[in-house]
């Protein structure tokens, strides 16, 4: 068996180049994709430590997080929708109607 | 063996990621994002968990990112992103920001692998299979089971009524 590290490690970078798609990127949909690839890293940080302590509690937790992302997606891209056919754009910057 | 899959299998992870980060085009993005899944999938594999194996490629390779295919290719919204970011300070901050995030999970990692992480249990070869998660979750985690269908539930009506059409 591989050292936990390789896949906490792997997973923190993922993490963190999802981190980078939120800040960096205007689009609505690569903001999206990028909270996804954050959600997926920290699965694999749960399943590793599954697989650690021979524990299925975390299994049982990523299932709960993939049917909360999939609630999510569906949602959320609906409320894109619904903005895009307001201001026809999806750049982030526009969405400033909730600023005080 | 168990090693040459695993750093084949994260340098396509890392690709995957990092070219969604990069390419202009959202179609591109989220198809390398489904890449990144794959990827993941096997890594799943790896770790003896083979029922999130399928339930990672049936819902995120399956039905996330076709949504998200739809979505993109529906609004028409490929390319829809100025170059110009009106906050000239945000891009080199972030990155700063994530280059010490990466050093300090790293040095965390380093510091915590001598004792922290060690392996505990025994390679039981049941272990994670469809059988034994479902007896878990039918047992031990049925109500926050019977929870996420109605979170399911709230999803779909959301849907629903976002998108009626008010006259």
């Amino acid at each position: 068996m591989l050292p936990t590290i390789f896949y906490i490690g792997l997973s923190a970078l993922l993490f963190v180049i999802g981190v980078c798609g939120v800040l960096l990127r205007r689009s609505t949909l690569m903001v999206f994709m990028s909270i996804e690839l954050m959600l997926n890293s920290a699965n694999l940080a749960l399943v590793t430590f599954a697989n650690q302590r021979q524990s299925l509690d975390a299994q049982i937790m990523v299932f709960f997080v993939i049917t909360i992302a999939a609630a999510e997606v569906a949602v959320g891209l609906a409320l894109l929708v619904m903005i895009f056919m307001r201001k026809q754009t999806t750049n982030i910057d526009t969405m400033t109607t909730l600023k005080g | 063996m168990e090693l040459v899959i695993f750093v084949i299998t994260a340098i396509v992870a890392i690709i995957g990621a990092v070219a969604m980060l990069t390419s202009r085009n959202a179609v591109h993005s989220a198809l390398f994002l489904l890449l990144n899944f794959g990827a993941i999938a096997v890594l799943y594999l790896l770790l003896q968990a083979p029922f999130l194996f399928a339930v990672q490629l049936i819902v995120y390779a399956g039905a996330i990112i076709v949504l998200f295919l739809f979505v993109v290719m529906l609004l028409g919204a490929e390319r829809d992103e100025e170059d110009a970011n009106p906050i000239r300070w945000q891009a080199p901050v972030a990155i700063t920001m994530a280059v010490l995030l990466i050093g300090e999970i790293i040095w965390v990692l380093v510091r915590q692998s001598q004792d922290g992480l060690a392996r505990v249990g025994s390679s039981d070869s049941d272990f994670g299979s469809p059988a034994q998660i479902a007896q878990a979750l039918f047992t031990t985690h049925l109500l926050p089971f019977e929870v996420a269908s109605f979170v399911l539930l709230t999803a779909l009506i959301g849907v629903v009524v976002l998108h009626q059409r008010r006259s």
